[in-house]
């Protein structure tokens, strides 16, 4: 993972944890998108032989650690949603960009559901649809996030 | 490397890899709690991050409370040299209260309430899991935070410690899901179990009967049952008593009195009253002269 500038890679990855648990007001906090998914989905596309399965679990559980759930939660629910992009990846290459926005939604979607499935398997929490609102915000990062991290690998020969 | 001709493990393979690490995980940590001291250390690992990541609102904070004007700064002078004034008053007063019923405890040879050790601390960040409600403080076991040490605000009651890493911890608030607390009335000193329901500013009180003497506004005040919480501290307020007698038990919820969306400096207390509560003096002495 770490020749070729490798590390960029990780970087990027440790920019999206901080990023998932910065403080923000309440009401925006609804809304905050899913950056290390975003991120993984991407790093996944475009370098499947570098970001697998097993780096998604590892974010994940750094995921729980750091927003203090259950232990395996959040690896679980990651590693499931880029399981289908690591199986999909040359389809999902071909789409373009608005058409990939919508299926990190789709995954985003799942990513949350499953969150939600275990949470109400470990204790007896409610569906509020305010869970699904950072699926909106995350389609719409999409195309910036894209372009951004693909001019960063371009820029650092990440291969 | 060619990614069209996959080496090693297929995906399906990691899946199942680790998903069966997940499982097992889950059930360790929930189930078996087993993970205690090893999540100590995982949350000191990762308290690197979260200080950064808290540092954006930091520097907003800092440069918030460094400009200001001179009119604003002597307003607050003001206002915080009446309060010590009216703090003082009330503390003479409390002085000769606490002496008094010091002295009436012991005559009831019921042990005296020795002072509770109390350190200050700061919010460090709010968790963004929408599924519990968690905050991050700046105290970690080198301050000698402990699991289950009460934490409020200057309002009322917040929460308790739930892990404790070396500078940071995580503290549970009075309304998550899996949170509970024994209360009383203030006003007659009937007994409730205040359980947190998800939502940040309602607390729900189940199995009260119907005939139980609540009413709106009631101030429901720790009754230090548990043995976590110390007695007294203002916990919620009762917003809605609802008796519908096609139910089995009243529908009553309350709302927390600490401001839990805006928290910012936090108390913690520690409990080692135990060592300073003065025996009852008559039966120490007559164990002793049995013995």
């Amino acid at each position: 993972m770490f020749s070729n500038n490798g590390f960029i890679i990780l970087l990027t990855l440790l920019i999206a944890l901080m990023a998932s648990i910065t403080p923000m007001p309440l009401s925006v906090d609804a809304f905050r998108p899913d950056w290390v998914l975003i991120v993984l989905v991407y790093w996944c596309l475009a370098l499947p032989n570098k970001v697998n399965i097993v780096t998604a679990w590892v974010m994940g559980f750094i995921l729980d650690v750091l927003l203090g759930s259950v232990l395996g939660v959040h690896a679980c629910a990651m590693a499931l949603s880029i399981y289908i992009v690591v199986v999909n990846f040359q389809k999902i290459r071909n789409f373009s960009v608005w058409q990939q926005a919508l299926i990190i939604g789709v995954l985003s979607a799942q990513y949350h559901l499953v969150v939600f499935w275990l949470q109400r398997f470990l204790s007896d929490v409610v569906f509020l649809p305010n869970y699904l609102y950072p699926v909106i915000t995350t389609i719409v990062l999409w195309p910036w996030v894209f372009l951004l991290l693909r001019r960063v690998r371009r820029h650092f020969r990440i291969a | 490397m060619n990614p069209i001709f996959n080496q090693g493990t297929s995906p399906a393979h990691r899946l199942i890899m680790v998903l069966c690490c997940s499982v097992a995980l889950i059930f360790f940590d929930h189930k078996m709690a087993s993970f205690e001291t090893a999540r100590g250390y995982l949350q000191s690992l990762v308290s690197p991050l979260q200080y950064m990541a808290n540092a954006p609102k930091q520097m907003l904070t800092w440069a918030s409370e460094n400009i200001v004007i001179r009119q604003q700064l002597m307003e607050e002078n003001q206002n915080f040299r009446e309060n010590e004034l009216f703090f003082h008053e009330q503390v003479m007063q409390l002085n000769i209260v606490r002496q008094e019923n010091a002295r009436l405890r012991s005559l009831l040879s019921s042990p005296v309430r020795g002072e509770i050790k109390k350190m200050f601390a700061e919010i460090l960040s709010v968790d963004s899991d929408p599924y519990s409600h968690q905050v991050l403080i700046n105290r970690g076991a080198t301050d000698g935070v402990y699991e289950g040490q009460p934490v409020l605000d200057e309002k009322g009651i917040v929460g308790q410690i739930l892990h404790v890493g070396v500078s940071s911890s995580r503290v549970l608030l009075i309304s998550d899901i899996s949170h509970a607390i024994p209360v009383r009335i203030q006003r007659n000193g009937l007994r409730l179990i205040a359980s947190g329901s998800g939502q940040i500013d309602r607390l729900i009180h189940n199995f009260v009967p119907h005939s139980a003497d609540v009413q709106e506004g009631d101030l429901l005040v720790t009754s230090g049952l548990g043995g976590k919480y110390p007695e007294g501290y203002p916990v919620s307020r009762v917003v809605l008593v609802r008796t519908d007698e096609s139910r089995e038990f009243a529908t009553i919820y309350s709302e927390p009195v600490a401001q839990i969306d805006r928290l910012r400096y936090m108390l913690l207390l520690s409990k080692d009253e135990t060592v300073n509560a003065v025996p009852p003096i008559s039966s120490s002495k007559a164990a002793v002269g049995k013995s």
